[in-house]
């Protein structure tokens, strides 16, 4: 009966136009993709989506607690090196555990829009990731969303609990093979964050010039359950929209969104929406654009419901072309007393103090540039284990970020 | 070499007064660094420099004293190259090159380095990593070491700084860059005692004042509004300047003397050599 409502909702709202965003015709993509085989581990993945795996920060073979990796619409790899970790393809998983009926678009609605109705309709593919409980372990579940077929509509849907007083740290890498220029990516994503639960989730895009990507989160947080969530954009992509959803159900809960946008083309939507609905809880939201060229839209809601949440909005951005724009939308929504809720934005160009103080030390004009943005681009991350917080450096700085394009 | 130190000195003391065309002239050629003719500068239409003269031999340092806003730190800002002045007149040769309208990069790859009076803070730059950039060989360890400065290694640049630690991260960057010129404004305001002694001696191994006078090929020149600092650097040579020219220029004691016996204003009168 449950799974008959969700596919009624879908029907109903598979024209339903997002709220933000550019359209995207699904009609143009395929929506059938060529089933892949399983691999029995990282070693027997095809190089290409290996070093793709790499490129967005995501190292197969390195220490890890789990992997996934899914290419196209097939899972070929789900696998745990941790009991207490469970990590499987979802539809597997949705045979296995009745429970997941509970869990399964709850957090996101699959009427929100087309794209979650797309996704709905669409059999599912994606990871399942339990932590469970008491279960700590700093090294993070790697996985890897591949999308390697051209005009292929990908969609994913993935399911995270972290149960009660785990530890669980994530990094995805989403990403497609340079030969891939066109392709569709809907990725849904519930997160549930239970009590004194620790959870990072990082997520890494690299896309194609022509690839239109529309992920939908949505994350319940409770009673001293806290997440870190990060975001890296370094490559060019023609559309992304993305605005997840917190709900800060138990006290003090703790979310904390931090965005690292550089964009070169296409238009960039990003942000986060952070409902605070229990006393003591706080939430950040970091964003940092740099932009050369295209539109990035950085938007940041914060809602605070019960006396004395705390929030914060920051959402700077470098532009440093003619071509480019950002558009800054920081909004808070206070509905109760006692509330502390803030918000910085800026939009400027690189400080020439800076360029000059460089460039006394030697740097050219174009070296100087390049070493601020990258600074600009290095956000302090707070609740990663040190060696995801030297991946995510390490794409920050490997990139030629430059300038001007 | 006691005879060429000799033949050196005695060259140093007689260059104001050899006249051109003399055969020393190329001796001294050799010798001289920086040299600026008759520079005018102004800043939004406001002249800020007129005529001014100044030569700087290798192995020299020479300290610049004067009130606030006449002129000193513009006159580094513009050696460096920064863009936002106009050079009205005049020229300035670095090296025996015109570097009048070079760019501020290409001054410091040819070796001019400036110590900021107020820098900027870089977000997201550390002060290991600038330090590996400005020189991939220099011993970053060993540098931040030298000023007592180790725990700020992984702190972003000037990022909270105090503003004597300002002035240490400034002297870490300059070590690592060892630049042919050092031109520091103000390196010692704001610093306490304990850490003037260590930019003194910063200074010093930058000017190469640890090595014999014949040895040395390393210049500066130094702002400084109380003279401290002098007390722990050796300086060659100082200068007085108001309104945009030197008035007099001198042994740094004797200067220093007459600056705090009859203020700034007195030394315009002064029988020191211009």
């Amino acid at each position: 009966m449950h799974v008959s409502s969700i596919e009624e909702k879908a029907r109903k709202a598979r024209d339903k136009k997002a709220l933000y965003g550019t359209d995207v015709d699904l009609e143009s993509y395929e929506s059938e993709a060529k089933p892949q085989e399983m691999v029995a581990s990282a070693e027997d993945l095809p190089d290409i989506v290996t070093k793709a795996a790499l490129d967005v920060g995501v190292k197969l073979d390195a220490e890890s607690s789990g992997s996934f990796v899914q290419m196209d619409q097939t899972p070929v790899i789900a696998k745990s090196l941790y009991e207490g970790v469970e990590i499987m393809d979802i539809a597997t998983a949705l045979e296995k555990y009745d429970f997941l009926q509970d869990y399964w678009f709850k957090l996101v609605a699959a009427d929100a829009d087309k794209y979650t109705a797309d996704a709905a309709a669409a059999p599912p593919a994606g990871y399942f990731i339990r932590a469970k409980k008491g279960m700590k372990t700093t090294f993070p579940v790697k996985s890897c969303l591949y999308l390697g077929s051209s005009n292929l509509n990908q969609r994913v849907h993935n399911l995270v609990i972290a149960e009660e007083g785990s530890e669980l740290h994530v990094i995805t890498g989403c990403t497609t093979p340079t030969h891939v220029q066109r392709g569709l990516h809907i990725g849904v994503s519930e997160f549930y964050i239970q009590k004194n639960a620790r959870v990072s989730f990082t997520m890494i895009h690299s896309w194609g010039k022509e690839v239109e990507v529309r992920p939908r989160t949505g994350i319940t947080i409770a009673e001293g359950g806290s997440l870190s969530n990060n975001y890296i954009l370094l490559k060019p992509v023609k559309t992304i929209q993305t605005f997840p959803t917190a709900t800060l159900a138990g006290r003090g809960a703790v979310a904390s969104f931090n965005s690292v946008i550089y964009s070169s083309m296409g238009n960039i939507d990003i942000g986060s929406n952070v409902f605070l609905d229990a006393p003591e809880t706080s939430a950040e939201s970091i964003s940092r654009v740099v932009s050369v060229g295209g539109e990035v839209i950085a938007r940041g809601r914060m809602t605070g419901r019960v006396p004395g949440a705390r929030a914060h909005l920051e959402c700077v951005g470098l532009l440093l072309s003619e071509k480019g724009r950002i558009y800054s939308i920081p909004e808070l929504d206070g509905q109760s007393r006692d509330l502390d809720m803030s918000h910085e934005a800026a939009v400027g160009r690189i400080s020439e103090e800076e360029l000059e103080y460089l460039m006394a030390r030697g740097l050219t004009s174009e070296e100087a540039t390049s070493v601020i943005v990258r600074g600009f681009l290095d956000v302090e991350i707070k609740g990663l284990p040190e060696d995801l917080k030297q991946e995510i450096k390490n794409i920050t700085q490997r990139e030629d970020l430059k300038g001007a394009p | 070499m006691l005879l060429r130190c000799f033949i050196e000195s005695a060259l140093i003391a007689a260059k104001d007064i050899i006249l051109p065309g003399h055969k020393w002239i190329i001796w001294l050629e050799v010798m001289r660094l920086l040299e600026i003719e008759d520079l005018s500068v102004s800043i939004g239409g406001k002249q800020v420099l007129k005529d001014f003269n100044l030569r700087i031999s290798k192995g020299e340092t020479h300290a610049l004293f004067g009130p606030n806003g006449t002129g000193k730190t513009t006159l580094l800002n513009v050696i460096a190259g920064i863009p936002r002045y106009t050079i009205d007149g005049g020229r300035i040769v670095f090296k025996g090159k015109d570097i009048t309208h070079m760019s501020m990069d290409e001054r410091a790859r040819l070796g001019i380095g400036m110590a900021f009076q107020r820098p900027p803070a870089i977000r997201g730059l550390r002060l290991q990593d600038l330090i590996k950039i400005i020189n991939p060989e220099a011993d970053a360890l060993s540098i931040l070491r030298k000023m007592d400065f180790e725990a700020f290694a992984e702190r972003d640049v000037n990022r909270g700084f105090s503003g004597g630690e300002v002035k240490r991260s400034e002297m870490v960057q300059l070590l690592a860059q060892q630049p042919d010129f050092v031109m520091l404004d103000e390196p010692d305001s704001g610093v306490d005692l304990e850490n003037i002694k260590l930019i003194g001696e910063a200074i010093n191994s930058l000017t190469q004042k640890d090595l014999r006078p014949s040895l040395r090929t390393k210049s500066g020149v130094i702002i400084t509004h109380f003279g401290h600092i002098l007390d722990y650097m050796k300086a060659d040579r100082a200068h007085v300047m108001l309104g945009g020219s030197i008035v007099c220029s001198g042994n740094p004691g004797e200067i220093l003397e007459q600056i705090k016996r009859s203020g700034y204003e007195g030394c315009a009168g002064c029988t020191c050599p211009v």
